[in-house]
């Protein structure tokens, strides 16, 4: 609890400093409208900018938007014409499904192969998962992607080249739950191929070097078998670093999201955080940071947990 | 005057001539068509957003007063219009019949309401068009007549109609606060398609009107989806995978566009956008002392290969710019105007001749240039404009921003030496495209005079075409405004281009109007 308290001034500084560097790209949303309408007269534009409170000085706006954010109000999209919180609630589903889904995969698959290649270190399959996920770290995600698409959409035919269901269809229940699992099957793929790369060199260094310690040998002295040592003795220990590497990285995701759901058009955060820096939509490009930094607090927190689980030596206070 | 108000009477009834002749095939009905939308729109109401963007999706729910076919203005909500001999009152006789989607009848008071407080106080562009309007009067439920302290050209007023006419339904919207009213978000029309539904980065959807005033048997198609995919590449794969059905506006790559016109699947080019022709320019900032020297200005003129631009960059669609006004405004374009053909060695001529011989290095000045960054076009125009540049000695500089930096660079801070970038034709020469050559627009409005050009004879040209009643003598002095242009060059309007769309073949009777794809579909089917 202690910890969730003292995130509040840091989320507060996060929030001021964000938006004195947002001020500070050239135009505001007003211009971006009006680029996009191809034009509008002088009195139009005034009359945008004072409905929007843009003709006020930066300081009276963020002292405003400062207030408004103590009573948690997010204030009013001006691109999107609805609440801010409306806009983001109806989008943090589908970042936090591709998100948790993403590293699940990556998590999951990343420690197995892991664990294999340090068991077999130097042999052939070793070898061949290593040089696997060296060219899946390489890969940019946009690359990735829009391979993906063309193998499995356009060739292939088998899943839809984007968007989260298959529009006009209005499925319900388990038929929709399929739906959208396969229209995340791409976007996951995508953006945890690179993740689990790192998870795997990360397990694997790891495990070699857990396999060196003498607890292991008295292990081994006691007469513990393969599997019992491997996932009892070794893993356990061998996991701490790479947790803390998944907590760390959580909020990467969120970043490494941007591109992969721009590119499968999936209607989430990332992909809002962008429109909303090209089209100067402050509010919601705040309300998008404010619920990041929250995230992030929370997922630190429970990064916290799990150690303390995974180790009873570490102490939580 | 009288002859061109009978002709204007005949075309309100070329539209029955249409509609019976879109029967004649052997028509399908039902089906879902789903069209691509590269950006998201905030505000669906065309009386408030006078926008591409809107219209793609508005025009399917709301429906103009006038729209533009290929051989003419057709009324779709008014049948007739005329003009009174000083040009000061013009009556618009209304289509009976008509409700809107929420099954009142659409009447004058629709029109007089959304006239005065949409059109005339809101409206992007409107708002200059309806400046002189002073009231809209309704002797009949079906009569509207629109009072001007000014002339009003009749011409000017109906090419400007199927853009900027959509009335909205006065009960949804009389004491409410028009710009926060919902409906802006879930249109109430009269037109061929319901609204159902707008999921924010998804889709919208809209469905079948069972009570289309054209009768039972329109619209064909059962509903209309608009899906968001803002990445290019991914919407050209949804093309090919079969997932969509059409793309306008550019809205795939110009590679993909070639790679897809190859595919016997595909219909693509320029057809159903010929209302929406823009220029390619490079516009001058003109208070700086180089550029304001007339003959560097022609230099730069004469270094531009525009026939290699065409081809390379529009892949052949589009022809060379002639001035402000485009080949597709018919009456009101001449060809008879000054050009500037490619030749180095005349713009090499005409930079020493002002005085700028090139140092050791060969470069004779500097400029700083801004592109703009309205897609690919105006991208790798900029890019073509540095390299032209390169050949005679001028060094350019790129500084490239997204659309807020570059509105703001240009338009407010004047902190350019050229800029490239597009205009947008629309329509009639008063709607749009005169504001950018008129002085006194105040600092910091988009696509308002950025040069710092003024001259009196322009400014007079201007002002004297848009209360001009006469036809031929509105043309004559649109003629003239062109070549004082062409001569002046404040701005090169080097290419006339197209946008380009792509689209399924499946989709039937697909781009059959100048405006298509801000047109309403009544009588588009899918053949499946």
């Amino acid at each position: 609890m202690r910890r969730l308290v003292q995130a509040i001034p840091t989320i507060i500084l996060i929030m001021i400093g964000s938006f004195l560097l947002i001020k500070l790209a050239p135009g505001d949303t007003v211009d971006a409208l009006v680029g996009d309408m191809g034009g509008a007269d002088p009195a139009f534009v005034a009359r945008l900018r004072a409905e929007y409170g843009l003709d006020q000085s930066v300081f009276v706006q963020l002292w405003r938007y400062m207030l408004k954010l103590v009573q948690l109000d997010f204030g009013w999209s001006y691109v999107y014409e609805q609440p801010v919180i409306e806009v983001l609630m109806s989008r943090l589903a589908n970042t936090l499904l591709l998100m948790v889904s993403s590293l699940v995969v990556a998590f999951t698959f990343g420690v197995a192969l892991g664990a294999i290649a340090a068991r077999r270190a130097y042999s052939w399959t070793d070898n061949m998962i290593s040089t696997l996920g060296l060219v899946f770290y390489a890969m940019p995600s946009f690359f990735l992607s829009l391979l993906l698409i063309l193998i499995f959409s356009v060739k292939l035919g088998w899943l839809p080249v984007g968007g989260i269901r298959t529009i006009g269809a209005f499925k319900t229940g388990w038929a929709d739950v399929a739906d959208v699992a396969r229209h995340l099957v791409m976007p996951t793929a995508a953006l945890s191929l690179i993740y689990l790369a790192f998870y795997m060199r990360l397990m694997r260094t790891s495990v070699l070097e857990v396999m060196d310690l003498d607890f292991v040998r008295t292990a081994r002295a006691k007469g513990a078998g393969g599997a019992r040592l491997m996932f009892h003795h070794v893993m356990r220990n061998a996991l701490l670093p790479v947790v803390t590497l998944l907590g760390l990285q959580f909020s990467t995701v969120l970043g490494g999201s941007v591109v992969v759901e721009t590119i499968f058009s999936l209607p989430g955060i990332g992909q809002l955080a962008y429109t909303s820096v090209v089209k100067r939509d402050l509010n919601t490009l705040m309300g998008i940071i404010a619920l990041s930094s929250i995230i992030v607090v929370i997922v630190n927190v429970l990064t916290d947990l799990i150690y303390a689980w995974l180790d009873p030596r570490i102490e939580l206070k | 005057m009288r002859g061109a108000r009978r002709r204007l009477l005949l075309l309100g009834g070329a539209l029955c001539v249409i509609a019976a002749a879109a029967q004649a095939e052997g028509v399908k009905r039902g089906g879902t068509a789903v069209i691509h939308m590269n950006a998201e729109q905030g505000v669906l109401n065309p009386a408030l957003r006078a926008s591409t963007g809107v219209y793609q999706i508005s025009g399917k729910f709301m429906e103009p007063l006038i729209d533009k076919a290929y051989d003419g203005y057709v009324g779709v909500l008014a049948t007739e219009w005329s003009s009174s001999a000083d040009g000061k009152a013009i009556t618009f006789k209304l289509r009976e019949g008509v409700k809107w989607h929420d099954g009142k009848p659409f009447t004058c008071d629709d029109v007089a309401f959304t006239a005065m407080n949409l059109w005339k106080k809101l409206l992007n562009y409107s708002t200059t068009l309806q400046a002189n309007l002073e009231a809209v009067d309704c002797p009949t439920p079906h009569t509207a007549v629109f009072k001007y302290s000014k002339p009003m050209p009749l011409e000017l007023l109906v090419a400007a109609m199927p853009d900027l006419g959509h009335p909205v339904p006065k009960h949804l919207y009389e004491g409410t606060d028009i710009l926060k009213n919902p409906y802006n978000q879930k249109p109430v029309g009269t037109g061929p398609f319901k609204f159902v539904e707008y999921k924010r980065g998804e889709y919208i959807i809209g469905e079948r009107n069972k009570d289309y005033w054209r009768g039972k048997e329109y619209p064909y198609l059962d509903r209309v989806i608009w899906r968001f995919i803002p990445d290019k590449a991914a919407a050209a794969a949804a093309l090919e995978a079969g997932e969509m059905h059409e793309s306008g506006f550019n809205g795939i790559s110009m590679e993909d566009m070639v790679r897809l016109s190859k595919d016997p699947r595909f219909d693509v080019g320029p057809k159903g956008f010929e209302n929406n022709v823009a220029h390619s320019t490079i516009e001058f900032n003109l208070r700086n002392p180089i550029l304001s020297d007339l003959r560097v200005r022609q230099a730069i003129y004469h270094a531009l290969d525009t026939d290699f631009a065409l081809k390379t960059i529009m892949r052949g669609y589009g022809k060379p710019g002639r001035g402000p006004i485009p080949s597709a405004a018919g009456a009101n374009y001449t060809d008879e105007v000054q050009t500037y053909p490619y030749n180095v060695e005349k713009a090499k001529a005409l930079l020493d001749e002002a005085g700028y011989k090139p140092d050791a290095k060969g470069i004779r000045f500097k400029l700083k240039h801004r592109p703009a960054p309205w897609g690919e076009y105006t991208q790798l125009w900029g890019e073509y404009f540095a390299q032209a540049m390169k050949q005679v000695g001028i060094s350019v500089e790129l500084v490239t921003n997204d659309a807020p930096g570059f509105l703001n660079g240009v338009y407010r801070d004047h902190d350019f030496d050229t800029a490239s970038g597009w205009h947008q034709f629309r329509a009639d020469p008063a709607v749009s495209t005169t504001v950018w050559l008129r002085s006194g627009a105040p600092v910091g409005t988009a696509w308002s005079n950025q040069f710092g050009y003024k001259s009196d004879k322009m400014d007079d040209l201007i002002d004297a075409a848009a209360v001009e009643l006469d036809s031929a003598k509105r043309a004559n002095l649109y003629h003239q405004a062109q070549k004082l242009e062409m001569t002046d060059l404040p701005v090169i309007f080097a290419m006339e281009h197209p946008f380009l769309g792509i689209t399924n073949k499946k989709l039937k009777n697909h781009h059959n109007t100048p405006r298509w794809d801000s047109s309403s579909w009544y009588d588009v089917w899918l053949d499946q």
